[in-house]
């Protein structure tokens, strides 16, 4: 016990000796996750759209106003034709060109339907077909408002339409904000990076540097090693966690709605089990650079997979399988869980079992990885 | 210059050398076109929905069949109570409810009028809302059938075109991303380690003592990144045509020409970094955690930069990733020519002159 107080000794020096690692272990996370929930935003305005009108009738202009007004588009060279349309497309200066064919009041008032064409850049994935769901439900409105209009012109005020009145309300969220879904997830993210990049490199550079064959040769057993190597950055982890919910509480306004005890239990079984992983990968490697390429690696495909942004129930069953086998997955799942919807203990158990195991294995593989002998 | 040639060929038994990090190079790229084209998904499927279910008529069954038949939800047990709904939504194993009240089906047929109720999940507004407009069209539709008359007048009917996809190829949305997402990780945070590495071991020293004089020395530090960071555009290409099915419109030589220039961008700020920190570790840091998410997040590849607050789209101006996406769209994907993107590649240009002569400006000769 006593030799693993002189390891943590040893440990806090060099972590306080290099004052920019320390600041960025700090600071990285706290302006990350002040920044990026608010760059991190679905929500699509300012959608460009090219009408181009052919028919240039009462109602095409009425349709237009109806686009123009919605708030979510912004009409851009209104007077032109296809070909000029499509030239703004190519210089990414519309998103959506509308076209409004030659006849189509005529063929309205006659026949009762008219086709108009909508072409979107398929290449502005998110912005297009977001933006061409809103010009759809325009124009479905449009399409409404000139049912009643006409109604109202030919045979009087209708009958109310027989109908299934659907009223919807979201839990958690009313609101449906996208920072709730993000702010959390961010945190996560963040207290990842941090624990496993700093622990894959810290090993490792006691390789690179020499020193492991001063402390190879003492009489320090293995998993007092790893221990030593785990507690502090443990200690870290937690503090970062616990400035990360505060930054979440003072910036965003989001309080855990469940116990803080629950969301703690977690976090520290977590990072055992992300700490271990970081060591683990420490002791397969033999350069700082291997390490972190290895850390980035597995990282990158913990957080893909992780449900963070897209959800896992829309991966093929393979790709699940995949998501069920990291932890991020389930610290991410807890902590949206826990912070947002207040789920007790009893509710998330399997979750901390999952954690659990994930813990003991990486740093079980861990200890029998690091040799004192080469 | 055969001085050069044999320092670039020291560089190159550095990288050779150490076989896993050179398999993760090009693992990366791989393993990132599999996830983005078969795994991860923006659509919403599979949505966990329960149903309470109090009037249990005709109606109601109808429509809960309608539910079960489309392949965006997954049934789970019907919950026999109000609260039930809220425990299995704080299990997490729902994410929607829809509650039928008592009489759902007479007062539809006899009033004409009747209710239901949808609840979403808001912990995940996206999907919360889009599956709303799904439960909401099911039902509308069910409506429809039933009134089962003539469609209503004045139907304004969108006939939609995809323009550059019209096969609704999903990939094309990730692949400029994930081509300079692996520009970016390889060049920049390769070659920063590269001169730190240096450093940090005491070999700086010897070079530093030697004739070769800085420039060499930050020319021989970049080549083979250059040439492996293209290796890696070509494997992303050859997957991303015979794999993921996406055409490559534009000319392959202006293609490369603009790739190699973004590549030179990202190595100048690789070697400006290694310049201006002192450990590997910082370094590391530094090009991994300070500079992936803002380049993830302020190029536009995943959200749109449009939305983002005004300080963001300012700061989003420095980020040469968002100039290379820009070209690599227009030439890749739309097929255009070089009078569409002379200013972009105009930009990235000017960025890597301004960083390279930075970087060797801070090129300490001396250690300190």
């Amino acid at each position: 016990m006593k030799v693993l107080g002189f390891i943590l000794r040893k440990e806090f020096r060099q972590i306080f000796r290099d004052k920019t690692i320390l600041a960025m272990m700090f600071a990285v996370p706290v302006i990350q996750l002040i920044i990026f929930p608010l760059a991190a935003n679905f929500e699509v305005k300012n959608v460009n759209v090219a009408f181009v009108d052919y028919d240039r009738s009462t109602f095409s202009q009425r349709l237009l106003n109806k686009i123009a007004s919605s708030g979510y588009f912004r009409i851009v060279g209104n007077t032109i034709s296809y070909q000029d349309a499509q030239r703004l497309i190519e210089k990414n200066e519309a998103d959506i060109i509308l076209e409004i064919p030659n006849g189509f009041e005529r063929n309205l008032v006659r026949e009762g339907r008219q086709e108009v064409n909508m072409a979107m850049d398929a290449i502005n994935g998110t912005k297009s077909s977001i933006g061409g769901g809103y010009l759809m439900a325009v124009l479905a409105d449009f399409n409404r408002s000139l049912e009643v209009n006409v109604k109202n012109v030919h045979s009087g005020p209708s009958a109310p339409a027989a109908g299934i009145d659907i009223t919807y309300s979201i839990w958690f969220n009313p609101l449906a904000e996208y920072k709730y879904y993000m702010v959390p997830g961010i945190l996560v993210l963040l207290l990842t990076m941090i624990g496993g990049f700093i622990t894959a490199l810290n090993i490792v550079r006691e390789k690179e540097i020499g020193t492991i064959e001063q402390i190879n040769v003492t009489p320090i057993k293995k998993w007092e090693f790893i221990l030593g190597k785990l507690i502090p950055f443990w200690i870290v982890g937690m503090i970062v966690f616990t400035v990360g919910l505060i930054v979440m509480y003072l910036v965003y306004g989001i309080f855990p709605v469940g116990s803080l005890a629950t969301l703690y239990l977690f976090a520290a079984v977590y990072l055992v089990a992300l700490l271990g992983f970081g060591l683990l990968i420490s002791t397969f490697s033999n350069s700082q650079l291997q390490a972190m390429f290895v850390a980035f690696f597995f990282i990158m495909i913990f957080i893909l997979m992780s449900g963070f942004f897209t959800s896992i129930d829309s991966m093929p069953p393979w790709a699940r399988q995949i998501s069920n086998l990291t932890p991020v997955t389930h610290f991410i799942a807890v902590v949206r869980l826990i912070v947002l919807k207040g789920s007790s203990l009893s509710q998330v158990k399997t979750e901390l079992l999952y954690l659990g195991i994930f813990a003991v294995l990486l740093n079980g593989a861990a200890i029998l990885n690091y040799r004192k002998t080469s | 210059m055969k001085k050069l040639f044999a320092f670039i060929r020291k560089e190159f038994y550095h990288v050779f050398r150490d076989r896993r990090t050179l398999l993760i190079l090009f693992g990366l790229p791989v393993v990132q076109i599999i996830l983005f084209g078969f795994a991860l998904n923006s659509e919403v499927k599979n949505i966990s929905i329960t149903v309470l279910d109090h009037a249990h008529d005709n109606h109601s069954e109808q429509i809960i069949n309608k539910i079960r038949a489309s392949s965006y939800f997954i049934f789970k047990p019907a919950v026999g109570a109000y609260s039930d709904i809220e425990e299995q939504f704080k299990e997490g194993n729902i994410k929607c409810a829809l509650i039928f009240p008592a009489n759902f089906g007479e007062d539809l047929s006899r009033s004409g009028k009747a209710e239901v109720q949808i609840i979403a999940d808001g912990a995940d507004p996206n999907t919360a809302t889009i599956l709303i407009n799904y439960l909401n069209a099911i039902i509308a539709g069910y409506q429809q059938s039933l009134k089962s008359g003539a469609p209503p007048p004045y139907q304004i009917i969108p006939v939609v075109r995809q323009l550059y996809n019209e096969t609704q190829n999903g990939s094309l949305n990730f692949i400029p991303g994930v081509i300079a997402l692996i520009f970016m990780i390889v060049s920049t945070a390769l070659t920063s380690v590269s001169v730190v590495r240096e450093k940090e071991l005491g070999t700086m020293e010897i070079l530093l003592v030697s004739p070769f004089r800085p420039i060499m020395v930050l020319i021989a530090k970049t080549v083979p990144y250059l040439i492996l960071s293209l290796i890696n555009f070509i494997i992303i290409l050859i997957l991303s045509v015979y794999l993921l099915k996406v055409e490559i419109r534009g000319s392959l030589v202006l293609l490369f020409a603009e790739s190699i220039l973004f590549i030179i961008t990202c190595l100048s700020l690789g070697l400006l970094v290694s310049n201006v920190t002192n450990s590997q570790q910082t370094a590391m840091l530094f090009s991994m955690m300070g500079m992936m998410l803002p380049t993830l997040l302020l190029t536009g590849f995943l959200f749109p930069l449009e939305n983002m607050p005004w300080i963001f789209q300012a700061i989003s101006h420095v980020i040469p990733s968002r100039y290379y996406f820009i070209i690599i769209k227009a030439v890749m994907l739309k097929g255009l020519g070089f009078s569409y993107i002379w200013k972009e590649t105009l930009i990235l240009a000017g960025m890597s002159v301004f960083l390279l002569a930075v970087a060797l400006k801070n090129f300490k000769i001396r250690l300190s």
